[in-house]
């Protein structure tokens, strides 16, 4: 392989606007609708994510409303306990799979980490498209499964036996776990993408440790994301080869285990729970840095807090069987681990206090966005604490104490947050500014109708009302309580219209951006306004932690690499110093027939074993287009080089 | 008769406790156990809230201070080494105080675990708890076969004494919680466990699976009736007994439609032809204060709805509707109201 060495240059080319028309030229993706199936950027297809994941966030919202509206009164016969156990089966798998995840990791990240890096485009741009395209197989799959009344009914978490073969006939079930199985090989393929983007593609002088926290937090998910998914993979697969082919590894009477399928689970399962949250806290911490006008205080503690939530979060999963009467000695080692993950995440909140305590605090959009997290998460961390204890976990276990805790953890650690993410990159992604008044009326809505619906479900708990029940009688004396918690919603639901109605018109008529509205000190933020196909005019160097509040005006810039084709520079994982040059493989429409087949495939295993025989060939069909060699690429003529 | 009378007080207890949250709360223990988790619950609460008051304020105090009320990006201050340094303090400072935190938590909540599952008396009564979609087998199990009590969803245990229950399922996970007396443990198939709890008030406590267990996870109740001793006993002799003969006529017919339908292809009644262990042990249900699994209360109205026509009522149960003509009906019902 050629390595050639870039040319570290000042910038003085008085071309500017030439190279700007031949790179958009180069870097232009398709149009029409043949196009859009081949376009493999990363900033339209982080939006894609963006856009698809809060539409099932909607979806996901009108089933809690359900849930609510059943429960708002005893013996409520308002729905049936067969839809019920689907509404709440399709909420839960919904908000985590087909929400949070891609939202919180897959859309910022794509969206955000190349243009943090000062790269072109994301490493292996085609598994990216082809990850999205599956994610989207996934939802239709569950939510097609729901529409024609085959919606999975056995939880979130499919426990076994009741979601084997013998308790769950039919294949709701099967829908689950091949639901599984396609977004979880999309959020492996962009864990792969975004690692990769971040060891690889940085601009050189963006060493290990002048690295974006935002960088840092996305790197430990993206490994967090490789380690755990396997893990439910299996889980999910075994339960499948039980169901299709009549395997035992969960059926205790031919000597399987119900607890493997549970460690299984939750060894994703908690990690998960950071992979949702760290992008959240990724946000916070570039948000505070760029609102309080000061560079983040503690950079070192906050990136070893990180790192060491993501090595932490595998050990705490038995916290979540604690009732399944593990001997005292390992519960203890886990309530042990399970406290040890405070320390991280106070660490950071701490340095947070710090950053703002010694700033100049600026209450815009986005930072009003992240106090609210700062209330809503410091709450669910604190009854998390709680959980971690075993005796008081075996009485509030399985109750609406822990809806209540994991819903402040997870609407403080990933809905908060992205609306700040959403307020604070809205600018670059769309070139205006959202509404400041409109966004306030969203925040304060929102904000109090959560309060209002999940601080109340602690006291249900605590009261003994038990998670999953799709009623309950007159002599319980809850439902003055969940009139309560029902209220909220209302709320809840006229905030997020807000929202709606502020994206529309802000998109519309919302003040326009320029390059770097907020002053913040991100890559990101060096180029206009939607960014253009190709990022960079040129990729940039890094002489700091913050680029654009470190770095002098005159700041080289990477020369040499062609504007004739889709060249990407490639630097060292640990320091970023240049190493050689690659090609983008540019747009392309096999990731998305790829996704198609194996769709095909997956989606036929539900019913046939047969269809992975007869689905492999398809899918190496389309690998082999996908990967089909386009030939050397052309020699650089002279006249072009700038 | 002893122990209907006391059923039947107790009834009234319970429907006096009824008018509040208490009947099923960790938050009002009736039992050690749930009583030291309690104590627990409330020591890391106080700690917790003083975390949160501090967090609050200090997050304030930081907006409050610095808060500049323009809309233009302020200039980026300049790196203050001696800010940062208190800062450095401030951080490591509050670190410190959660690592000591964490610790005492840490250790109160073992030390209280101990105090839950050590069991300290050597002559305890046992239970065997089996769940099943979706009821509660509830057995004494004894080595001598006939002097094992087999019931159903209402468990009676005497007062003052350890109780060791011993779990597992029949089919899928369920899981056994009465809050005010300890918590909860799951059923696993293909797993026994045991764990023990004392009552020390009589009384009637209310207790629920707590593991989603399929389409009526929400109606599988059961209670806990806590008795002296000596009526514990009475109850434990009347439940060994067979069935008692129907005195009346209609109850005589009421056996003879019983044995005759579908309800001895599930149901036990001793003493007479039907013995098949599917579904709930009917030898003394007469005895118990509700059925279906603390579904309706057990009277001869909720007692005939339910044989007719039960998936209205608790759809997706096991049990078949039985169209009975309306006197077989009533005989059903007679006899089985006279199975004390």
């Amino acid at each position: 392989m050629a390595v050639a060495e870039p040319i570290l240059g000042n910038d003085q080319d008085t071309g500017q606007s030439v190279l700007a028309h031949r790179l958009a030229r180069t870097w232009r993706q398709p149009r029409g609708l043949w196009g859009w199936f081949s376009n493999t950027h990363h900033t339209d297809i982080g939006i894609r994510f963006m856009v698809t994941a809060f539409i099932f966030l909607l979806l996901g919202g009108i089933l809690a409303v359900l849930i609510r509206l059943q429960l708002v009164r005893p013996e409520n016969s308002l729905i049936g306990p067969d839809l019920y156990n689907q509404v709440f089966t399709m909420h839960g798998s919904t908000m985590i799979f087909l929400f949070a995840v891609p939202m919180m990791f897959q859309g910022f990240g794509v969206y955000v980490v190349p243009l943090m890096c000062g790269a072109r485009n994301i490493a292996f741009p085609r598994l990216n498209a082809f990850s999205y395209y599956l994610y989207v197989g996934g939802a239709l799959v569950l939510w097609g499964g729901f529409l024609t009344n085959t919606g999975p009914d056995v939880g979130w978490f499919a426990y076994v036996p009741l979601s084997g073969p013998a308790y769950s006939p039919g294949h709701r079930a099967d829908i689950w776990s091949q639901m599984i199985t396609f977004t979880e090989v999309s959020a492996l393929g962009v864990a792969i993408c975004i690692a990769t983007t971040i060891l690889r593609y940085r601009a050189p002088g963006m060493t290990l440790n002048r690295m974006p926290i935002l960088l840092w937090e996305k790197l430990v998910i993206s490994l967090a994301v490789i380690f755990a998914m396997p893990a439910v993979m299996i889980a999910s697969g075994l339960l499948l080869l039980d169901r299709l082919v009549g395997t035992h590894f969960f059926n205790p009477a031919e000597g399987g285990d119900v607890l493997l399928y549970q460690h299984l689970f939750w060894f994703f399962g908690h990690p998960e729970v950071y992979i949702i949250f760290l992008p959240g806290a990724a946000i916070v911490s570039t948000v505070v840095e760029c609102f309080s006008r000061r560079r983040i205080f503690g950079y070192t503690p906050i990136v070893v807090s990180v790192v060491a939530t993501g090595f932490l979060g595998f050990s705490v999963w038995v916290h979540h069987m604690f009732a399944t009467g593990l001997p005292q000695l390992s519960e203890s080692f886990f309530t042990a681990a399970s406290l040890m993950i405070v320390i991280p995440t106070g660490v950071q909140f701490f340095c947070w206090v710090a950053t703002i305590w010694h700033g100049r605090l600026q209450l815009r959009l986005p930072m009003l966005w992240c106090f609210g997290f700062f209330f809503v998460f410091l709450i669910g961390g604190l009854s998390g604490v709680m959980l971690a204890s075993v005796p008081v976990d075996l009485q509030v276990h399985d109750t609406y104490f822990v809806v209540a805790h994991f819903h402040y953890v997870l609407i403080g650690g990933a809905l908060f947050p992205m609306f700040a993410g959403i307020y604070f990159w809205f600018p670059k992604m769309t070139g205006r500014i959202a509404d400041t008044t409109l966004g306030k009326w969203h925040f304060w809505l929102f904000f109090i109708g959560f309060n209002i619906t999940f601080f109340t479900l602690h006291f249900l708990g605590l009261h003994g009302m038990p998670r999953r029940v799709y009623t309950y009688g007159p002599d319980m004396h809850w439902h003055g309580l969940n009139a309560v918690a029902s209220s909220g919603v209302v709320f809840m639901t006229a905030g997020l219209l807000v929202f709606l109605v502020n994206v529309f018109r802000s998109l519309r008529t919302g003040e326009t951006a320029g390059n770097n509205p907020w002053g913040d000190a991100g890559l990101e933020w060096s180029m206009s306004s939607p960014p253009p196909p190709y990022n960079f005019l040129h990729v940039p160097t890094v002489g700091g932690r913050d680029p654009l509040w470190d770095d002098p005006p005159d700041q080289p810039v990477v020369v040499g690499l062609r504007d004739d084709i889709r060249e990407t520079l490639v630097t060292h994982s640990l320091d970023a110093d240049p190493q050689h040059k690659d090609e983008d493989p540019g747009p392309s429409i096999w990731p998305f027939l790829a996704s198609v087949a194996v769709s095909a495939a997956f989606v036929g295993s539900i019913f046939t074993p047969w269809a992975v025989p007869i689905g492999a060939p398809l899918v190496i069909v389309t690998l082999v287009g996908w990967l089909w060699p386009h030939g050397p690429s052309p020699t650089p003529r002279p006249a072009e080089e700038v | 008769m002893n122990v209907v009378g006391n059923s039947a007080l107790h009834m009234l207890l319970a429907q006096a406790a009824v008018l509040h949250l208490d009947r099923h709360s960790i938050l009002h223990p009736a039992a050690p156990q749930a009583g030291h988790i309690e104590w627990l619950y409330w020591f890391i609460f106080w700690i917790l809230l003083a975390v949160f008051v501090l967090m609050i304020g200090a997050f304030s105090r930081a907006a409050g201070k610095t808060r500049v009320a323009v809309s233009h990006p302020l200039p980026v201050m300049e790196k203050d080494e001696i800010a940062d340094r208190r800062a450095g303090w401030g951080v490591g400072l509050a670190t410190g105080i959660t690592v000591i935190t964490l610790f005492v938590v840490l250790v109160f909540s073992v030390i209280t675990g101990k105090r839950v599952e050590g069991l300290t008396s050597k002559d305890p009564v046992t239970i065997q708890i089996t769940g099943h979609q979706w009821w509660w087998e509830v057995t004494y199990p004894n080595p001598q076969a006939d002097q094992t009590v087999t019931t159903a969803n209402e468990i009676h245990v005497p007062v003052g004494t350890p109780v060791v229950v011993l779990t597992s399922s029949k089919d899928v996970i369920h899981s056994f919680w009465a809050p005010n007396i300890t918590g909860k443990r799951d059923l696993l198939p293909g797993y026994s466990s045991a764990f023990w709890f004392e009552i020390e008030k009589p009384g009637i406590y209310h207790g629920q699976c707590a593991e989603f267990c399929g389409l009526q996870h929400a109606h599988m109740g059961f209670s806990i009736v806590a008795e002296p001793v000596d009526e514990f006993k009475a109850w434990e002799q009347q439940q060994l007994k067979i069935a008692a003969e129907p005195s009346t006529s209609e109850a005589v017919r009421g056996r003879e439609v019983f044995l005759t339908h579908a309800c001895l292809m599930c149901h036990t009644i001793r003493g007479t032809d039907a013995g098949s262990r599917l579904g709930p042990d009917l030898t003394h249900v007469a005895s118990r204060n509700m059925i279906a699994a603390e579904t309706l209360p057990n009277t001869a109205g909720a007692l005939a709805g339910w044989i007719v026509d039960p998936q209205r009522i608790k759809p997706g149960t096991a049990m078949s509707p039985n169209p009975l003509a309306p006197d077989d009906l009533q005989a059903v019902v007679a006899y089985l109201q006279s199975l004390h």
